[in-house]
């Protein structure tokens, strides 16, 4: 990947500068639903085209961010803080969540 | 040497007043300051500068403009260098690549003699080395060493530092040709910010080599776009083009990674060379070539010429050659009705619709056949110079994401659409007047007819490769390597299409030949580039210094270095437990949680609570993720109602901070996380004599009773305001300090001074896994890993299911409960003194694997091996027996065990 990321805080930077936190998921709300649990932690749309995610401006401000990007073209059409971005229920993905945490 | 250089003249890249010497297979040569490599060489004499891939033919300088593969040499140790475009520099040590024993006796050149009989012709390596089969190790050695260009050495160590720089530019252009020049001039004068690439020694293309008549528009341009502040990379170049118009310019042992809002393509276009046979002779060289060598360096190519062309770019080179003394014999022309009257008024015999036969000669060349229509004319030589029309450079267009197209008007493959950004100039446009090259639709010889010089894929290759049914130039590439060598068919692409075009009878003006792909690397790129440094530096403590000082073995310990040991790891962790340890764990990563929500927002971030802890206490605790799956570990001191004071893991510190942020972007609850991991250093002084060494040292009250395990204090010690944690990693009684890093190193002198009287020793990271080990405390990430939750590894007490809050992993270990455990981590200890490898089996009843040992070190202490596994629900209870696996093939019996091996229940810890 090698494309500009406009962080909300520090205006266009080049990608290599952000950590990706994957796709922006909807968080389980009970142990009981074995397929839905399952669903949240494990399974991703892997979308070929828009899609909502996270990034963590990991050299920069260190904050979090959404955007929206093309992920056939890699083009973002747009960012937001947590919230900005229409239908932000969102939470972070459980799977990239803990890989960067472990990181 | 230096009379066989023609007179000075204005536009000369060589300076004569400097004298600079190298050596060259041993024996010291000398140019002058400007000259390459190569025209340093040439001017000296040398005709052959390497041997072919393949066949190890001589080699001869056929483009000097970095195209060809023909003059890579050796350039101190790094091999595959282009000496046509690599200035000299005095004392460097040049020699070839892939002759032996040398360059004018190549054994490996007898390969070549034994075609066509033997048949080294395409495929001739997965024909003939497949019987017998077994042989084949043995055929694998021989070719590997006669093949490739060049060898890595292995012992080579670096010694100068490579950089990589990050640039963003409004404007860059490919190519400092009049085209580019001109680009750039007119960016730049417009108030963009633009920078420009050229890998040659001059700039101006064309209007450098091209003799005098370009210079005054060279000097026009260089003044523009020195005027206009064009920031020139020279001599450098570009890469390739990658996504986002990412373009990486290699200059000298920097790589500017270069993602310019505007790239100009400004890569003009490259002269092609015919085919014929022996057309890989030194001495033949393309027109462009020898002009090069004329009008740049002022050396002579040769004494005599021929000229064999097929285009008016031939009649150019006649004319340059004569003017620079060269007797031109002949210009043979392919096209039967071209205009020939400027060589025909400078005195040279000119021969319309004549196509060049063969080259004559053995070593080197010694003249030319050319035949039309059966007739055929016989000339001695001592240079022949083809000039095979232009083509324009498109290789980054597609790279780049572009598409070209063939124009049946120009003959030849212009842009055809171009991704955002893009823009392509000058020839490599297509701009430039026609080539009007014909198809160089060779005569038969049996000579060797070159296509592709890189690789040594001949006519005949190319024919055999189609006759067994490789039916298409994507499918002969693949099978001939055609167009795959380091010039990525810039020497080839229009030949090879042609002769496909000619074998399968096609029309080639027609687009059905195609065009093979060229991919990045644009030139030969040293590994030292592509590895240059990154931006992850190492981290280092505050004291970082005094235990280098003091016999630490640094390590890194992820982005950290940290003292391994200070020589005895042993009588460390004995330190710790007879007396006074003093460790530097300034690596923990340390954050602030901070606000009214602070509470709420750690009880819904941890599977512990917090809400409940009293002020000036201390807390251990685990990080889940939302999967139950435990990522991190640390204390949790509270400082206020509304003060958290955070440590992780030292190599969680970053991702802590990430995960905390990332929560709280999300819940947005009224606290702030700060990342105090850098600023805040931290020393854990331990041992029974702990407390008498530091209370010297502060009016803190460290009494039992005052401060007792788990309580964390504020305290001044030896002047310095610290945050005092009772906590007990290493087993026994031990204060973690933290403190302003700027006062880190005084107050570790302080207690070292302070621990003298009991024989205090610094101890390092593996004693002081030694001593958690003792203590059964996990490491998470050596411990656990992505499928260990807290059940499971034995902390049910530390998750609060009846927690009011939701909490990040409560749903997943709810799930796990009620599925029940399947696996325990548990401590063991060995039975017949073995230490087990770390990573090592646990053997189930069927002999296969069931559990796996994941900590494994000899205490000295307790007189025996112990460490943690994690083992099958059945063989998990106190006392069990487990067989461990060995490397060697035995086997070690151990009696698994739930309490700490040391002091079990941690009576050092609370005295």
């Amino acid at each position: 990947m090698s494309f500009i990321l406009t962080c909300p805080n520090c205006g266009p930077r080049a990608v290599d500068e952000f950590s990706y936190g994957g796709e922006v998921t909807t968080r389980a709300t009970s142990s009981q639903d074995d397929r839905a649990l399952f669903h949240y932690l494990y399974f991703r749309t892997n979308t070929a085209g828009d899609q909502r995610e996270w990034w963590f401006h990991s050299s920069g401000c260190r904050e979090w961010f959404q955007a929206e990007r093309n992920t056939t073209r890699n083009e973002v059409l747009r960012v937001g803080r947590p919230g900005e971005l229409a239908g932000a229920e969102a939470v972070p993905d459980a799977a990239a969540a803990s890989e960067a945490a472990g990181g | 040497m230096a009379d066989t250089r023609l007179a000075s003249r204005q536009g000369e890249l060589i300076d004569r007043s400097r004298q600079v010497s190298f050596t060259w297979q041993g024996a010291e040569v000398s140019g002058y300051a400007g000259d390459t490599i190569a025209s340093a060489l040439f001017a000296a004499g040398t005709r052959v500068f390497s041997r072919s891939f393949k066949y190890h033919r001589r080699r001869g300088l056929m483009c000097c403009a970095g195209q060809c593969p023909n003059c890579l040499v050796n350039v101190d140790g790094e091999p595959t260098v282009r000496a046509c475009v690599t200035p000299i520099e005095q004392g460097m040590t040049v020699s070839h690549l892939n002759a032996w024993p040398s360059l004018n006796r190549d054994f490996l050149h007898l390969v070549g003699r034994l075609t066509p009989s033997f048949g080294m012709q395409v495929g001739f390596y997965y024909k003939t080395f497949i019987h017998p089969r077994r042989a084949w190790p043995l055929y694998e050695k021989v070719l590997r060493n006669a093949a490739g260009l060049g060898k890595l050495d292995p012992e080579h160590r670096r010694t100068d530092r490579y950089e990589k720089i990050h640039r963003h530019v409004d404007v860059l252009v490919i190519g400092g040709g009049e085209a580019g020049l001109e680009a750039a001039a007119e960016a730049a004068e417009a108030g963009k910010h633009t920078a420009l690439v050229d890998e040659g020694l001059a700039l101006g293309g064309y209007l450098a080599w091209g003799g005098p008549k370009g210079h005054a528009r060279l000097e026009e341009l260089l003044g523009r776009i020195t005027a206009a502040g064009v920031e020139v990379l020279q001599p450098a170049f570009a890469g390739g083009v990658y996504e986002g118009l990412l373009v990486p310019v290699y200059q000298g042992r920097t790589m500017h990674r270069v993602r310019p809002a505007e790239l100009v393509i400004a890569t003009g276009a490259i002269e092609q060379p015919l085919v014929f046979g022996n057309n890989d002779l030194p001495g033949v060289m393309l027109g462009t070539a020898a002009r090069r060598l004329v009008n740049q360096f002022r050396v002579m190519p040769g004494e005599e010429a021929v000229v064999v062309t097929s285009s008016d770019e031939g009649f150019d080179a006649a004319c340059d050659l004569t003017d620079g003394g060269v007797n031109v014999v002949a210009v043979a022309d392919a096209r039967p009705n071209a205009d020939g009257s400027r060589v025909e008024d400078a005195g040279i015999e000119y021969l319309p619709g004549f196509q060049p036969l063969q080259a004559k000669g053995s070593k080197a060349v010694s003249g030319v056949v050319v035949t039309r229509n059966g007739e055929s004319r016989s000339f001695g030589c001592d240079l022949l110079v083809m000039a095979g029309g232009s083509v324009g450079h498109t290789a980054f267009v597609t790279q780049g994401g572009g598409t070209i197209r063939y124009d049946r008007e120009r003959r030849r493959y212009v842009p055809d659409s171009l991704p955002k950004g893009m823009r392509v100039v000058g020839s490599a446009a297509g701009t430039a007047a026609a080539a009007g090259a014909v198809p160089a639709k060779a005569p038969k010889t049996s000579c060797k007819q070159m296509v592709c010089f890189c690789e040594d894929v001949t006519t005949k290759d190319i024919g055999l490769s189609l006759d067994e049914g490789f039916r298409s130039l994507e499918l002969s590439k693949r099978y001939t390597t055609v167009t795959m060598g380091p010039c990525q068919g810039r020497m080839c692409h229009r030949n090879s299409g042609l002769v496909i075009a000619d074998e399968l009878g096609l029309d080639p003006d027609a687009q059905r030949v195609g065009v093979t792909t060229a991919r990045a690397p644009h030139n030969p790129t040293s590994f030292s580039l592509l590895a240059a440094r990154g931006y992850e530096p190492v981290k280092r403590t505050s004291t970082h210094h005094w235990h280098a000082e003091h016999g630490g073995k640094m390590l890194w310990a992820g982005d950290w270095k940290r003292p391994y040991d200070y020589g005895d790891a042993q009588s460390e962790a004995d330190a710790v437990h007879e007396s006074l340890g003093l460790i530097d764990v300034s690596t923990l990563g340390k954050l602030i949680v901070r606000g009214p929500d602070a509470a709420a927002f750690l009880e819904r971030l941890y599977p512990n609570r917090f809400g409940d802890m009293k002020l000036a206490r201390v807390r251990y605790g685990i990080v889940c993720g939302d999967d139950g799956s435990i990522i991190d570990d640390g204390t949790v001191a509270r400082l206020s109602d509304t003060e958290y004071y955070v440590t992780t893991t030292s190599s969680g510190a970053g991702g802590m901070e990430q995960w905390f942020t990332w929560w709280n972007a999300v819940w947005k609850m009224d606290c702030e996380i700060v990342n105090v991991t850098s600023t805040i250093a931290a020393f854990n002084l331990a041992g029974p004599n702990a407390r008498t060494a530091l209370q010297g040292l502060t009016d803190f009250d460290l009494s039992n009773e005052a401060f007792p395990y788990l309580g964390a204090g504020q305290a001044q010690i030896a002047g310095v305001p610290c945050l005092v944690l009772r906590i007990g990693f290493v087993g026994e009684l031990g204060y973690e300090i933290h403190l302003p890093s700027a006062a880190a190193e005084h107050l570790w002198e302080k207690l070292m001074e302070a621990g003298e009287p009991y024989a205090v020793k610094p101890f390092g990271l593996e004693p002081q896994r030694v001593l958690r080990l003792e203590k059964m405390h996990i490491i998470v990430g050596q411990d656990t890993n992505a499928e260990s939750n807290p059940l499971e590894a034995g902390m049910p007490w530390i998750v609060k299911l009846d927690k009011e809050s939701d909490w990040i992993g409560r749903y997943a270990i709810e799930w796990y409960k009620n599925r029940g455990d399947r696996f325990a981590l548990v401590g063991w200890e060995a039975q017949n003194g073995k230490v087990p490898v770390e990573g090592t089996q646990v053997i189930g009843s069927d002999g296969g694997p069931a559990g796996r040992i994941t900590s494994s070190r000899f205490s000295r202490r307790l007189g025996k091996a112990i460490g943690i596994a994690w083992v099958p629900l059945s063989m998990s209870e106190d006392g069990t027996g487990i067989t461990i696996s060995d490397p060697s093939g035995a086997t070690i019996p151990a009696t698994v065990t739930h309490k700490a091996f040391y002091d079990p229940d941690g009576e050092r810890l609370r005295s």
